[in-house]
This record gives structure tokens, C-alpha cells and sequence, in this order.
């Protein structure tokens, strides 16, 4: 790992673990949610070259079978957890194998089809609650003696998720699964003729990419204890995107900026009322403007360094 | 290095600052309100702002300032997102000691903010919010659901419907949860009141065209057609049932979640002849005319709505139970707002049952034809009056375990 990104690495544990006290733990487990969900994404897009605008099916299906699990079937949370992204995984090997016949804005509307097929089902079914949700969702107790109803257990558990994750994340990008993923992107054809089989990286790498925003979802379920269609409906889609790209596409700590800026603008400016959408329009005109490469992207850039 | 490790350090910094501000000052001797809703999209109109609007008028009315009562209002949009809205909550109770919420449209946002207000035994009063498994199995004893439900849709719609003559219906649903619910609640009520349905369409939600529903709708000569629907959906098949010539041709159309700004918004050339029920319309008495007035006065024109004029109604019997338990705990607090009759000039008098439900009068509406339209807003007849004891679900059948 280059130093400046054990720099940044310090940084952002430390800032995670020190927040806080400074402010509202629910709200940092919340963009812990979201930046691990934008790093998800972030790996296949920045990573595969392949832009998904559906990957709210995973977030949301991961949620539905996580609270589902807990709720209905008294699972306890960590096999609720890993019920849920295992669902995400499922459905990533699923929609993966039709989706990654196709590339470029084929590849994201098929993606888009496929998430908008799973948002009518759960719409319609019966456990999802349709449109209330499924409420009240028992956080429970981890590992059987960890009571995840205290707010430092819960803040603690989401932090090594988030790590564990983004770690993970960190290895995959850079292990030589990570460089044949990046040759794809950059030419296929060529890869092909080197002897890859693209299709066999790419499905992989989507259902990575799946599987762990399975994981932020089943997580998300757990600290706000409930499972809604926004998790699923296309905006969220939408929202992930704009995440990676406000923090820098294919940069490893971009995504977790995006998404902390996001979640922030989503909860700080709630007082301004109607002007909310209006504030966060003008950001994202600034950001497109001036910041072309995200805000880590240009940073990086101005440091020369990758980050 | 030195300073491109400082330049990184102040960036996260900076965010975390930026995020830091706006929260904690701590309270007592304060009683905090926070108005929760959506105020930008598409519920803004019949909650958003005017709800705003009129809890601080009850605060005023209430003479707060005057008994030595320091009142505060918090506002905040949801977005229509339960998970947003449950942070709100978590942050107003935590952090900003908020002592009750109101209004909370949006069915999922409120359950959410039902069970956070429970477990941190404060005070929730719904107004915006239409599902009645608030007052069902959701049910809470910090929660009191102020203004309609579902079931009090349906019901009210359906029974005054089939007594004033309109006993054969079809029925256009939403195909999903919420319009299979409403769809069946009303049916029910059509059957036993001795009407019958002629057949039922289901639409997928968010339909652009209603032609081939509304020619099966047509064709089926019922003389009720219920738009078990709500939003977009329902203004669409209105529109469209305009230009088919619906209610030209004699049929009559019937809503079951529409409020006066989505008749504003249609305008009386598309929406007349439309039946549904309301709880509240400004035009119903001196008290609300006078209301309303003041109202306007403040809302740059726009009138009401039901769900506005319920938050007014709660806040006012809010602070009457604070007045009289002495205290701003939740639990304590809606306790004793059950105990007492409501009394106000926008509902009347009425009465608050053990699982929370408030009961007052609904309203029977019909949209009034453009010629009978004499002002801005002059857009209901009100065709029956139903009672407070019979608007609502009788408890027994809610499931509620309190």
C-alpha cells in the first residue's frame, strides 16, 4: 500500500472512530452504509468499466431478507446479515449472467429492467409490507452476548463492516484479479487475446460488486431497523452513482467521501425545507463544473498521488 | 509531505465540521415541536409548508407567550424516505430534546417515526400519514393519529355512496398492497350496505394511460366508479376520465385519497362530479371560515388542507394536556390528552379512543360544477355528514393491544 494511502487509510479509521463524539452516531452509521455501498459500486464501475444503474436491487433485496430474517424468522443478527447479502449474492450471480452479455449503456439499461422488475415484486409481495415497509425490526443480540440495542454496539459493529468491507475492496482492486478487471476496462478485445475469459472477470466482478452492497444493505437494515422500498426504487440507483462520482470514480477513498457528502447534504439541509433539492442541484452543477475528477480524484491529482 | 498530510487531514476535517453544526442546545423549560413532512415533492402541497403554517397559529391561539410557556417549532423534509425521516427523529429526540412530532405524511415514514417516538417515550401526533395500522397493530401509547385513515376513506366513502342512491360500482385499483387494500375495505362496505360491484380493473402504479380501464369502466354502466388509487394515479384517471366523459355520461367517480390541493390542481372542469370524504374543508362553518382567513393571510392564497388544519387541531390539544399535566413527558402527555374531550374551531368537539385513534365527523364531498364555483377555493358540496362514531373503525377490529 503506497504511503499516502495508509495515510488517508489512518485518516479515515480514525475519523470514523472519533466522530462520534462530535456527531450523531446514527448519522455516521448511516453514511458508513452509504460508502460501503458506493465502494461497491465503485468497483465495478471505476474497476470494471461497467456502469450498473441497478444496483439498488441489491441494497434493497439484501435489506427486505435481513429484516425479514430477523423479524419474522428470529434470526440472530449476524445470520440475519449474512442471510441478506447472501440473498444479494444470489441475485448478483442471477441478473450477473444475463446483464454481462451486454456492455456500455446496453449494460446499464438491462441492469436498469432487472431492478425495476425486482422493485414491482417487492412492491406487490406480501412480506416486503409493500409500501409501509417492514417496521420494527429487532437489532438483537450478536454472537449472543452483544446487545446491539446500545448505540456504541451497533456504532461498533457497522464500523468493522464498514472496514471489513472496504478492506476488502482495497485487496481485491490490487491483486491480479484487480489488474486483469482493470485491462478489461481499458480494452477487452486485447484482453480477450491475451487469453482471459473477460466473461468469467466480469461476472465475478459483479457479483462482488453485489455481494457486498448486499452487505451494506443488510447492514443499514439492522441500524435503522426497517426495510423500505426507497432502498430499491431506480433513484437509489441513481444516488449511488452520483456518490462515486462527486467523490471520484475508480479512486479507493472517493466513494466514501461521495457518499458521506451525500448523506450529509440528505440530513443537514432537512431544516431548509423546500430548499433542500434546490442546494444540493447547485452543489452538483459546482462539482460537475469544477471538479471533474470528484473531489478525491482531484486531490489526488494535485498530490500525484493515487488515492 | 508534511503539508499534503496536513492538506488531507484539514479536507476530512472540514467535512466533519461542515456536518458538526447543526445540532445540540440543550432545553428545559422548553416544549419543542418539531413538524415533520415532505416539503418539497410530492406531498409538499397538502402537508409541506402549511402545516408549518398552522401549528405555529396554534401555538399563537393557545396564547402560549402569554401563560409563560416557551414554545419552539422545528421543521424538517423527509423526502418521503423512512430512513431520513427515522435519522430526523432519532437526532430531534436525542440531540435537539424535540418533545413531540407532527404531521409525518407518508405511510412507511411514519411507522418508522411511530416506533422510535414508543421507545423514547415521547409524543407523536400523525396527521399526513394515512395508514390505519397506526391505530391497528402498529399501535402506541405515545401515538395518536389525528386526522383520516384508510379504513375511514373507504368506509365513509363507500357507506354514503350506497345510501345516497349509488349501490353499483367498478372499481380501478393500483395493483399493489395499498390499493388491494383500499379496494377490499370498500367493497366490504359497498356489499353490506346492499350495493353490488360490477367488476374491478387493476392498473400497475404510476399508469400513464387509463383509456382501456376507464372504456371497461364505461362499459360495465355502473353508476360508481372508485378509483382505489392514490397521487399521481388517481389525478391521471381523473383526467382521462374527463375526456372519456365519465361523468358526463352519468357515472359518477369516487376518490379515496384526495385532498383539496389535487382538486386545486385539476381544476373544477376535470374533477366535477368527484365524490370522497373528508374530515375537514374550510368552508364549513363560521369558525373555519375565520380560520381560513387568517390562514391564506400567511400561505401566499393557498387554502387548507385536512391535513393541515389536523395539525392546528393536534398542536392546540397538545398544549391544552401539557397545560393541564404540568409536564412535556410523552407518555404522560398523550395519557392525558385521552383523557381530556378535544374541543377546537376547525373540528369541533370530539374524543380520543385508548388505541389512539381520534374521533371526529367526515365528510361526504362532491367537487362542485365550474358554474357553481362562486370564489377562489368554492369547490365542495358536502352530500352527508358522517358521524364521529361511525367515520372511524371500531377498535375491536383493529387488533390494538392496549
Amino acid at each position: 500500500m503506497p504511503r499516502a494511502q495508509k495515510i488517508a487509510l489512518a485518516v479515515m479509521a480514525a475519523f470514523f472512530l472519533l466522530a462520534p463524539l462530535a456527531m450523531y452516531p446514527i448519522f455516521l452509521m448511516k453514511a458508513m452504509c452509504f460508502a460501503l455501498f458506493a465502494c461497491a459500486f465503485n468497483l465495478l464501475i471505476g474497476f470494471g468499466g461497467l456502469l450498473s444503474f441497478g444496483h439498488a436491487m441489491f441494497l434493497g433485496t439484501a435489506g427486505y431478507a435481513t429484516a425479514h430474517a430477523a423479524k419474522v424468522w428470529g434470526f440472530p443478527p449476524e445470520f440475519a446479515i449474512l442471510f441478506g447479502t447472501a440473498c444479494a449474492a444470489v441475485l448478483g450471480l442471477v441478473t450477473g449472467l444475463l446483464a454481462i452479455r451486454r456492455q456500455g449503456i446496453y449494460f446499464a439499461m438491462i441492469t436498469l429492467a432487472l431492478a425495476q422488475m425486482i422493485y414491482f415484486y417487492y412492491l406487490q409481495a406480501a412480506f416486503t409490507g409493500g409500501e409501509d415497509g417492514i417496521q420494527a425490526v429487532p437489532r438483537g443480540v450478536l454472537f449472543g452476548f452483544i446487545d446491539l440495542s446500545n448505540v456504541w454496539a451497533i456504532y461498533g459493529t457497522v464500523f468493522v463492516i464498514f472496514m471489513a468491507g472496504f478492506l476488502l475492496i482495497y485487496r481485491v482492486i490490487h491483486s491480479p484479479f484487480g489488474q486483469v478487471l482493470k485491462a478489461i476496462r481499458e480494452n477487452e478485445p486485447r484482453a480477450l487475446s491475451l487469453g482471459y475469459d473477460v466473461n468469467r472477470y466480469k461476472l465475478l466482478a459483479y457479483m462482488l460488486s453485489a455481494t457486498l452492497a448486499g452487505l451494506a444493505g443488510a447492514t443499514k437494515a439492522l441500524v435503522f431497523q426497517l426495510a423500505s422500498l426507497t432502498d430499491v426504487h431506480w433513484s437509489m440507483s441513481g444516488e449511488v452513482v452520483l456518490m462515486t462520482l462527486l467523490g471520484g470514480l475508480g479512486t479507493v477513498f472517493g466513494p466514501v467521501v461521495g457518499a458521506f457528502i451525500i448523506i450529509s447534504l440528505e440530513n443537514y439541509l432537512a431544516q431548509l425545507g423546500a430548499w433542500v433539492t434546490i442546494v444540493q442541484g447547485v452543489i452538483f452543477v459546482i462539482c460537475v463544473l469544477t471538479f471533474r475528477r470528484g473531489v478525491i480524484g482531484e486531490l489526488g491529482s494535485w498530490l500525484k498521488k493515487p488515492l | 509531505m508534511k503539508l499534503k498530510q496536513t492538506v488531507i487531514a484539514a479536507a476530512i476535517a472540514a467535512i466533519a465540521g461542515t456536518a458538526g453544526t447543526a445540532s445540540a442546545q440543550v432545553s428545559d423549560g422548553v416544549i419543542k415541536i418539531g413538524v415533520m413532512n415532505d416539503m418539497s415533492s410530492l406531498y409538499s402541497d397538502i402537508a409541506g409548508p402549511g402545516s408549518v403554517i398552522a401549528a405555529r397559529m396554534a401555538i399563537e391561539d393557545f396564547g402560549a407567550a402569554r401563560k409563560g410557556m416557551k414554545v419552539e417549532v422545528l421543521l424538517a423534509d423527509h423526502q418521503n424516505k423512512p430512513d431520513v425521516g427515522s435519522q430526523i427523529a432519532n437526532q430531534w429526540y436525542d440531540v435537539d430534546k424535540v418533545d413531540a412530532i407532527f404531521d409525518v405524511p407518508t405511510s412507511s415514514v411514519a411507522l418508522a417515526v411511530n416506533e422510535i417516538t414508543k421507545k423514547k417515550g415521547k409524543a407523536f401526533l400523525v396527521s399526513g400519514a394515512a395508514t390505519s395500522d397506526l391505530t391497528g397493530k402498529a399501535c402506541s401509547p405515545n401515538t395518536i393519529h389525528w386526522t383520516y385513515d384508510t379504513w375511514m376513506l373507504a368506509n365513509g366513502t363507500g357507506s354514503a355512496i350506497v345510501k345516497t342512491g349509488g349501490d353499483s360500482w367498478f372499481f380501478l385499483t393500483a395493483d399493489y398492497a395499498f390499493g388491494h387494500a383500499l379496494e377490499r375495505d370498500t367493497e366490504a362496505v359497498v356489499l353490506k350496505g346492499g350495493g353490488k360491484v360490477l367488476g374491478k380493473v387493476r392498473h400497475p402504479l404510476n399508469a400513464q394511460d387509463f383509456s382501456s380501464f376507464l372504456l371497461q369502466a364505461q362499459a360495465s354502466k355502473a353508476k360508481i366508479v372508485g378509483l382505489a388509487n392514490a397521487g399521481g394515479d388517481t389525478t391521471n384517471a381523473i383526467k382521462q376520465a374527463a375526456e372519456f366523459g365519465i361523468v358526463k355520461g352519468g357515472q359518477s367517480l369516487a376518490g379515496m385519497l384526495v385532498f383539496l390541493s389535487d382538486i386545486h390542481g385539476l381544476g373544477l372542469d376535470m374533477a366535477q362530479g368527484l365524490i370522497f370524504t373528508e374530515t375537514f374543508y374550510w368552508d364549513l362553518n363560521d369558525q373555519t371560515r375565520a380560520w381560513t382567513k387568517r390562514f391564506v393571510a400567511q400561505s401566499k392564497g393557498k387554502y387548507p388542507t385536512m391535513v393541515q388544519a389536523g395539525v392546528y387541531s393536534a398542536v392546540t390539544h397538545y398544549l391544552k394536556a401539557v397545560e393541564a399535566a404540568k409536564t412535556d413527558d410523552g407518555t404522560k402527555v398523550i395519557a392525558q390528552m385521552k383523557a381530556m374531550p378535544t374541543d377546537d374551531p376547525l373540528f369541533g368537539k370530539g374524543t380520543i379512543r385508548k388505541d389512539g385513534r381520534k374521533l371526529h365527523p367526515a365528510y361526504l364531498v362532491e367537487v362542485k360544477k365550474p358554474s357553481e364555483s362562486k370564489g377562489p377555493y368554492d369547490y365542495y358540496k358536502v352530500r352527508a355528514t358522517i358521524p364521529a362514531n361511525e367515520a372511524f373503525r371500531p377498535e375491536k377490529d383493529g387488533g390494538c393491544n392496549l
